[in-house]
């Protein structure tokens, strides 16, 4: 695209163009989906509690209160305690805004379309979104008050725990796809929805439940809210906040909502491809045209970002459903349920993927395959099955390696 | 206007970043705030990494490194930042042993650094290299832009849905340390395959290590009472 560009205008104009249109389409997210996010919570909270909600401003639905809510909080008076640590209480939200920002650089919206394709795009999604608790803890002790730093060392002990049965979840998928480029991932998932990897095997649909949870407590959403309990700390981390930082941290709390249901959706849930895939039946695919292609693309983001709502929905739900939990329920829902399932539920995936015959192993070949058989075999051709039976220690080979070597006779 | 090389700026603004809160974690006095300017620093790294196409290790430098800091932040800094910690004064003694130590440190890196010759000049065959082993993601030099992939341009996709086109990867290091050393097939006579197990046994060793540390840090950390009296 910037090449293309390039030549109308000077190249480093068009680089620059490029890379702000890119960086402008992903910030949507965050901020205008923020404001979309309030507006379902504030439906979707009333109907559950009887009310109707926000029914005035704009007419039907009351859609337009979700700009009334934006203008409100940017007119607010910024205020900053006299105790407070000026600087670090003034970067905090910003911080916090940015991990959750940068967490939606490598979360592809369709077949390729994806800011920065990582080739461990789920590692760096979880790295920065682990970030995010930095701009809370932060925020928590600049501010100079007991509630506020309570707050931010419950979400620091919460978060941090909680990080251990997320990995270990998000481990099953990878392990499945045989790689962490969630562009491949979701490649790998195309086809009808008995592709998604949730229908891998029964013990990939027990982790989805349990990468939710997970998920849910290191975003710092309800029933895993501690940081922020008002009942007991006012509003915990960010009680000394206001107007537009206050804005930033619901921001950052819902960019990294719709960024853990993106790569929920991905790992589990086929990511761009839909229950039927309905792109390629109609021929909506690159092999056609590049303007097909692209419409197929736009299909597959529709469905990409509706799997996203429907998860952030979810979430919605849940949240004014449960009641609360302790901090030591917490602690405990984290340390004696979820990371032992997470740890069960890894074991049953890869005795799964390797033991039945096509039930798993198949579709973790092709990526391992390509280096294990064919990284040689770039000019020499020949000698790659010579290499395949013996590139192997066959004491140590695990998983992946193993796999490919058993199978790889019916792959060539 | 002349031409404006992106990747250069890039690097540049990175590494005055890091550089400068660097020298920010030494000036400041509250610790809080150094730790807070240690992250960025940190961080900023992660950048370089990112920006010289390794991400495997810019990913790990946030994880481990800026991670890492944070929990230190937490339990070693905020919660024991009383009185004369809150803030740190240097006395002279402290500044010139530091400044002996950095000195030897700097003098001994920036020659090292100044005389790799294919970090000024580029290496051509690196490319070509890479290309064919696809295990050296982080020798790309810093004037050549890892590949952007666009929609327009994908790479050609073999029946499974892969691109056959080998992207530098991170994956012949995971197979490494599993025992199959992809990169190295070609290279060894065919009799002494078998014997190349990869980094198996040291990646095991750390685990065992790990492990133990943990143990041990969960045998230490744990509830002093008797299980007789409970009261």
């Amino acid at each position: 695209m910037a090449e293309a560009l390039a030549n109308y205008v000077w190249p480093w104009l068009a680089y620059l163009l490029v890379g702000v249109l890119q960086a402008g389409l992903l910030l949507i997210v965050p901020l205008v989906g923020a404001m979309f996010f309030v507006w379902i919570e504030r439906k979707v909270s009333a109907r559950i509690q009887d009310r109707l909600g926000p029914t005035r401003c704009g007419g039907k639905f009351g859609w337009l209160q979700l700009l009334a809510d934006g203008l409100k909080l940017i007119t607010k008076e910024d205020l900053r305690p006299a105790d407070a640590d000026a600087v670090l209480f003034r970067v905090a939200p910003y911080i916090s805004l940015c991990a959750s920002f940068a967490a939606l650089l490598a979360l592809p919206f369709s077949n390729g379309w994806v800011a920065q394709e990582l080739d461990v795009g789920v590692f760096f999604i979880l790295a920065v979104v682990g970030l995010e608790v930095f701009g809370v803890i932060l925020a928590g002790y600049a501010s100079a008050s007991k509630w506020s730093l309570f707050g931010a060392m419950r979400e620091a002990a919460q978060v941090v725990s909680y990080e251990v049965p997320l990995g270990m979840c998000v481990v099953v998928p990878v392990m499945i796809a045989g790689t962490m480029n969630l562009v491949t991932i979701g490649q790998l998932q195309a086809g009808l929805f008995t592709n998604w990897f949730i229908f891998h095997d029964p013990f990939t649909f027990i982790t989805f439940w349990v990468y939710f949870t997970c998920a849910t407590a290191s975003v710092n959403r309800a029933p895993f809210d501690l940081a922020e309990a008002e009942s007991e700390l006012v509003a915990g981390f960010h009680t000394e906040y206001s107007g537009f930082r206050w804005l930033s941290f619901f921001m950052a709390e819902y960019g990294s909502m719709f960024a853990v249901s993106g790569l929920a959706a991905i790992l589990f849930f086929g990511g761009w491809n839909g229950p039927i895939p309905v792109a390629s039946l109609l021929g909506l695919t690159p092999e056609h045209g590049p303007v097909l292609g692209w419409i197929g693309n736009l299909l597959g983001l529709l469905n990409f970002v509706l799997k996203c709502i429907f998860g952030v929905t979810f979430m919605v739900w849940v949240r004014w459903t449960l009641p609360r939990l302790r901090i030591d329920q917490v602690m405990q829902v984290c340390l004696k349920y979820c990371t032992p399932i997470a740890a069960v539920m890894f074991l049953g995936a890869t005795i799964w993927t390797f033991l039945l015959p096509g039930g798993g192993g198949l579709r973790s070949m092709p990526y391992a395959q390509r280096y294990v058989l064919n990284a040689p075999a770039v000019e020499a051709k020949p000698q790659a099955p010579a290499a395949k039976n013996v590139a192997i220690d066959s004491g140590s080979a695990v998983n992946d390696v193993t796999a490919v070597s058993r199978t790889a006779p019916g792959g060539e | 206007m002349g031409p404006v090389n992106w990747h250069t700026f890039f690097f540049y603004l990175y590494a005055l970043v890091a550089c400068g809160f660097g020298v920010a974690v030494v000036i400041s006095t509250n610790i809080v705030r150094m730790a807070m300017y240690l992250i960025v620093s940190l961080g900023a790294t992660a950048g370089l990494f990112f920006l010289a196409g390794a991400d495997f290790v810019g990913a790990m430098q946030l994880m481990i490194y800026v991670g890492g800091t944070l929990v230190l932040l937490i339990f070693g800094v905020m919660l024991t930042a009383q009185g004369p910690l809150i803030s740190l004064r240097t006395s002279g003694g402290d500044w010139i042993v530091a400044m002996l130590l950095a000195g030897c440190l700097g003098a001994l890196l920036i020659p090292a650094g100044l005389t790799v010759k294919s970090w000024n000049t580029g290496r051509p065959d690196v490319k070509e290299e890479v290309a064919q082993s696809g295990a050296q993601a982080v020798l790309v030099s810093a004037d050549q832009k890892p590949p952007v992939p666009t929609a327009g341009d994908m790479p050609d996709v073999n029946e499974d849905g892969i691109p056959d086109k080998q992207p530098i990867t991170a994956a012949p290091l995971g197979l490494g340390l599993l025992g199959a050393r992809v990169d190295k097939l070609e290279n060894v006579p065919a009799a002494l395959r078998p014997g190349m197990s990869g980094y198996l046994l040291p990646f095991e060793v750390i685990s065992v290590h790990l492990l133990v540390v943990l143990v041990g840090a969960a045998y230490l950390a744990r509830s002093k009472r008797r299980a007789g009296n409970r009261s």
